[in-house]
């Protein structure tokens, strides 16, 4: 009954992380111990946190391929802020980067709703501008871990019941997404969207402000990792995550979410960036140079977006009887 | 009956224009609680252009809409369903990837306290519902993982959910089996005595006549008239809605059939048609009959190359010929009309003249390199034999009206000298002045010593054209017809499935 | 219908003459930036007037605007390759480790283009062939052909390519014409000619307007398009040789980036990205538009990245002005 619940595509992902595991296990059996696993899950975090905003990006039919940049801008705001007025408590600096990274998001979401530019051209675009605009307020220097505050940098990384904050914002987003996607009439109506607009629309469903909440929600969460990306490498310049978007798509191909739009879930998204996380990981530990990552990453997008088009191809419609029973 | 009460919903002088088209003129409609209104019209009268309207989905360029006498305005489809209004749509308007319950109740879920969606309640709910109209799965199942017949009941729950005092049902048993059909009637009896006015839309007069207190007539997007059905016949609803009588104005034809040009034997696809065999003659017209989703736009396109057959033959002038592609059709001379011409037929943002050429593109170019005077050549040729109605030849194909575009589609066709041209409901949608021109251009190809295969779900098209017709149901060829054999009768008769001992009793 | 009573009339070929069509055209208003930017250049810099100066900005765009042909090709046709700036750090690669077994340039330029053509055949392969999305496929790709790059160098570099080699990226053909410019004219003039006056280009158009309706006229798409994705392959070994002999040297790193200024390029150029319309004229015109921009700002002293912003900017506000613009004409008009 239990595993009736579990659905087929996140099964095998599942499967395919805990065969990886075993494997790594067998070279290096100190990979699964619990420390070491809990290493791999905040190094994680980051790219779980951005792939579930990007999951609903995805879901609308859209992309969002300025994530990276975003969280670039917003963490050199909030260290160049953290340099200025050092007093600035962590919930301000928490609200400020949620609210930036928003607005960021709403900018593209406009775009693609107000002026029905395709999603990719416009957030190509914005990408470049935002780092352009990193360059020009920080006139391309860097700020490095003595000038920010210790509050500042030790936040993410403070302990809690066993785990970095890092580690709990990266759960804690999981579930409210969870319940957000399943539970609440904004994330049926992203799948609604994404699966079929033409009846979205039959529902009194509007296409286009879903689109653009899901940009903002993206975007939030992209300014969010900003400033727990600059805490936890504790140092801002204009290159900080550069490409990093591209990692963020993978994990939402690899967990299946289709690119076409309206198929893709929550647990999905969150094993893709498991997935990544812990090949990441793994790598050194079996003496296999880090430059392989790439071509393993890639290779992992282009089997799974395979394997989920296999899946779910359409097989006609149905109209012999005898068809109507098989199938 | 109350005739004097004042209607549910009323439509007066309603008006809508796309460009190119009146698609509604000024037309009246009233629905009354507690009585059916069937809304009779041919392809392209109105019907589905009024459901938007009284859905939401488009919004009326004159007229009012009232709601127990007072005037309304629905700004989209939300404003439409909180004044009670909804529809069974007839094209499935669900959610393939959320479950039943989902599909059910998406923008009205009940909610918990948190205001979080309340997964047991909905479920719970949409068991409820399922289970008074007879359905018997699982409400969390997903929607995708149903059969046609079961997503259409998810569609009749949905619009039960809402607290509806109008159901409007788009062709609803279009694609249900007999006895699917049978507990829609009882069904539609429920809503009925529970005060609900429904506007039922349908083509066949058998379930007008048997499940309708009311009709309304709609023509070319103009109203004609309405009434009680207890004060109307069969014949002088037919004559309301066509307009005119069947045999005026299809063009005479003399059959002058010789030699066997296309045989189709054992044709099968694993979900959509089986055992399909028939031979086609030169100079034939060969009508295809049948109810929506019967299969035979699948085979046709499946004949064309675009799907593959599981099995069987096709030989063109005794030949075997293997077709994979929409290019080896073309090749072997047969081509297609399609249905859906806005995505299958024209190919819009390329000029008319493109359009045209484009098939025959090896005709009129030099080793790979275009010759633009041989392609305006070869599209004024053709468009001028259709008597195409254009600005100009290099206009973009879109901002042409319907029947215009559809010219435009045989054109292309009829540029590439084929020996069989496929006519998928050729004047679906289209107005009447081009539809006569269509049909007697179809009686003209015929003449020159083109075969024609006609797909057409309009009864007097298939009788008026066709030397002989095949009825298709369910994916298989029910009958095959020719002669004094070929009456409405015999075609709907063949099409629905009914022996002749079962016409009569009813 | 009213049109049904009108007797039979003549319809003409075309509306509005050739010249009329010509300057409405976006490739009028963006050769209008184009000498726009070269006036304002001219006045900024004492230094742009010079014709050595301008041939070697125009390395700016030769290597890119290679590229962006095809991408025009396949952008038009509907589909899109991101994974070309991969292709070039994998063709380069593949160069460089030839060349240090003593591969001559002959047998480099062949494994150049060979890589190049493997490559557009193996993405071409997953979008016509499986039917995959290809702006999936080439993120995959886009990966994988660097991350192969990444495997066989790691953070080390290929030098010591033969002298004759270095002709591509720094010889002249005449006086001030780079070989690379000369290349560039011959692709563009090749592929405008295929665009524009063959019945291959007249299929991808009716491919990027409607693909199931150009399936319907007997267009063997996937195999256009298969064709597509191997050009756009093939160039991108070609901007490969070129950029190799240009630098001197193989990093894995090489071209990074690439693919977006080639996307926005052929956006630029007025090629709408959804598939459709476009012509090669604007995106030659364009290249040099992007060349111009960077190399004006360069000698303004603008950092690179700053030219960015620029382009980001250029790239949204080419589509967003003129749907801005018909957005507030309709308003007026209802008004």
């Amino acid at each position: 009954m239990v595993l009736r619940h579990i659905p087929i595509r996140e099964g095998i992902l599942g499967a395919a992380i805990l065969v990886l595991l075993g494997l790594v296990s067998i070279r290096y059996s100190g990979f699964i111990a619990p420390a070491n696993l809990a290493n791999v899950f905040n190094d994680t975090a980051p790219l779980i946190i951005l792939a579930l905003g990007q999951m609903v990006v995805i879901l609308t039919r859209c992309i969002d391929l300025s994530v990276a940049a975003n969280l670039a801008l917003t963490g050199m705001v909030v260290a160049m802020l953290n340099v200025a007025m050092p007093g600035l408590p962590i919930p301000v600096i928490l609200a400020i980067a949620i609210l930036l990274g928003a607005m960021m998001g709403a900018i593209n979401g406009l775009l693609v709703w107000k002026l029905a530019i395709p999603p990719i051209v416009v957030t190509l675009g914005t990408m470049t501008v935002f780092r352009g605009i990193i360059f020009l307020i920080s006139e391309g220097k860097w700020i490095n871990a003595h000038e920010m505050s210790t509050a500042f940098t030790g936040f993410s990384r403070t302990a809690f019941l066993g785990l970095p904050v890092l580690s709990w914002i990266a759960i804690a987003t999981v579930i409210v997404f969870g319940v957000m996607m399943s539970r609440t009439a904004l994330g049926r109506s992203v799948f609604a969207v994404g699966g079929n607009p033409h009846a979205a629309v039959y529902t009194g469903i509007d296409v286009g402000k879903t689109q653009f909440l899901a940009f903002v929600l993206s975007g939030a969460l992209a300014g969010l990792t900003g400033y727990l990306w600059v805490a936890r490498y504790a140092v801002a310049y204009v290159d900080i995550a550069r490409g990093f978007e591209l990692e963020v798509v993978a994990a939402c191909v690899i967990g299946g979410i289709s690119i076409a739009g309206g198929i893709g879930s929550v647990g999905g998204a969150v094993l893709g960036a498991l997935f990544l996380g812990v090949v990441k990981n793994a790598l050194p530990v079996v003496n296999i140079s880090p430059f392989w990552q790439l071509a393993i990453s890639g290779s992992a997008i282009l089997i799974a977006v395979a394997f989920n088009a296999r899946a779910g191809r359409s097989k006609g419609r149905i109209i012999l009887k005898s068809a109507e029973g098989s199938v | 009956m109350t005739d004097h009460a004042t209607p549910v919903v009323s439509m007066d002088a309603i008006t809508k224009t796309f460009p190119g088209v009146k698609a509604l003129d000024a037309v009246q409609l009233d629905l009354y609680a507690s009585q059916v209104t069937a809304l009779v019209g041919e392809n392209g009268a109105g019907k589905s252009t009024t459901v938007k309207i009284l859905t939401g989905i488009y919004f009326p360029d004159g007229g009012t809409i009232r709601i127990d006498g007072e005037p309304v305005t629905f700004a989209n489809a939300n404003a439409a369903a909180d004044a009670g209004i909804t529809a069974i749509h007839q094209e499935t308007v669900l959610f393939d990837e959320l479950t039943v319950a989902e599909n059910i109740f998406i923008g009205h879920a009940p909610r918990t306290r948190w205001g979080l969606i309340d997964k047991a309640a909905m479920q719970s709910a949409a068991f409820k519902l399922l289970q008074d109209i007879g359905a018997t799965f699982d409400p969390r199942t997903l929607l995708r993982d149903l059969g046609i017949a079961n997503k259409h009941l998810v569609a009749v729950a949905r619009a039960l959910s809402v607290d509806a005092r109008v159901v409007i049902m788009d062709e609803p048993t279009a694609a249900l089996s007999h006895k699917e059909i049978e507990e829609l009637y009882e069904l539609v009896e429920t809503l009925k005595k529970q005060g609900k006015a429904i506007l039922f839309i349908s083509h066949k007069f058998d379930e007008i006549f048997r499940i309708a207190d009311r009709y309304t007539v709609f023509r070319d997007g103009g109203f004609v008239g309405a009434g009680l059905i207890s004060e109307i016949d069969e014949d002088a609803l037919v004559q309301l809605m066509v307009g005119r009588t069947v045999e005026h104005i299809f063009p005479e034809r003399t059959p002058n059939v010789a030699e066997d040009v296309l045989q189709v034997v054992g044709y099968a696809h694993p979900t959509e048609f089986a055992d399909i065999n028939f031979t086609l003659k030169r100079g034939e017209i060969l009508g295809f009959y049948g109810l929506v989703g019967a299969g035979r736009s699948e085979f046709m396109q499946s004949l064309f190359g675009i799907t593959k057959p599981s099995k069987g033959v096709c030989k063109i002038n005794g030949s075997i010929r293997v077709i994979r592609s929409p290019a080896d059709a073309v090749a072997n001379g047969i081509v297609y009309v399609p249905e859906d011409r806005g995505k299958q037929g024209t190919i819009i943002g390329l000029p008319i003249f493109q359009n045209i050429s484009l098939p025959s593109l090896g005709r009129t170019s030099k080793s790979g390199f275009l010759r633009l005077a041989e392609e305006f050549k070869l599209a004024r040729e053709y468009s001028e034999r259709l008597d195409l109605r254009a600005a100009s030849l290099d206009q973009d194909v879109g901002n042409l009206s319907g029947g215009n575009q559809q010219k435009v589609v045989i054109a292309k066709w009829l540029a590439t000298q084929p020996q069989v041209i496929i006519l998928d409901e050729p004047t679906k949608g289209i107005d009447i002045g081009s539809k006569a021109a269509v049909h007697e251009f179809m009686a003209e190809l015929a003449e020159q010593g083109l075969s024609v295969i006609m797909v057409s779900s309009e009864i007097p098209e298939v009788i008026g054209m066709s030397d002989r017709v095949i009825v298709m149901r369910d994916g298989r060829i029910e009958a095959e017809l020719e002669g004094d054999a070929l009456s409405p009768e015999t075609l709907v008769r063949h099409a629905a499935g009914i022996s002749a001992t079962q016409m009569e009793e009813a | 219908m009213s049109d049904t009573t009108m007797a039979a009339r003549f319809v003409p070929n075309r509306l509005n003459s050739r010249a009329f069509r010509i300057l409405r055209s976006w490739e009028a208003l963006l050769l209008v930036v184009a000498v726009g930017i070269f006036v304002l250049n001219s006045f900024a810099s004492p230094y742009f007037l010079n014709v050595w100066n301008l041939s070697d900005a125009t390395y700016n765009f030769t290597e890119k605007g290679m590229i962006a042909f095809a991408m025009a090709l396949l952008i038009i046709s509907g589909e899109i390759d991101l994974s070309v700036a991969s292709i070039i750090a994998l063709a380069s690669t593949a160069m460089g480790l030839a060349a240090q077994y003593g591969a001559g340039t002959t047998e480099l330029v062949m494994i150049g283009l060979t890589v190049g053509l493997l490559c557009g055949a193996f993405n071409a392969f997953f979008v016509t062939v499986l039917g995959l999305p290809s702006i999936v496929v080439t993120i995959g790709t886009m990966s994988l052909f660097r991350g192969i790059s990444y495997i066989v160098l790691g953070d080390g570099a290929y030098g010591g390519y033969p002298d004759s080699f270095a002709w591509f990226g720094q010889g002249y053909i005449y006086w001030v014409f780079t070989v690379e410019i000369a290349i560039f004219a011959v692709i563009a003039v090749i592929y405008g000619v295929v665009l524009h006056k063959t019945n291959f280009g007249r299929a991808v158009y009716a491919i990027g307007n409607n693909p199931t309706g150009a399936l319907f006229s007997g267009i063997r798409v996937q195999r256009v398009k298969f064709i597509l994705f191997l050009l756009t392959g093939l160039m991108s070994g070609v901007a490969a040789i070129c950029l190799t002999s240009r630098l001197g040297s193989t990093r894995p790193s090489i071209a990074a980036g690439m693919e977006l200024s080639v996307v926005t390029m052929v956006v630029l150029g007025g090629i709408n990205i959804l598939g459709g319309s476009g012509s090669i004229p604007g995106v030659v015109i364009a290249a040099v538009v992007m060349g111009l921009v960077t190399f004006g700002l360069g000698l303004l002293n603008v950092p690179g990245i700053v030219m960015s912003i620029f382009i980001g900017l250029l790239l949204i506000g080419v589509i967003a002005l003129p749907r801005l613009w018909a957005m507030i004409a309709a308003k007026r008009r209802k008004i």
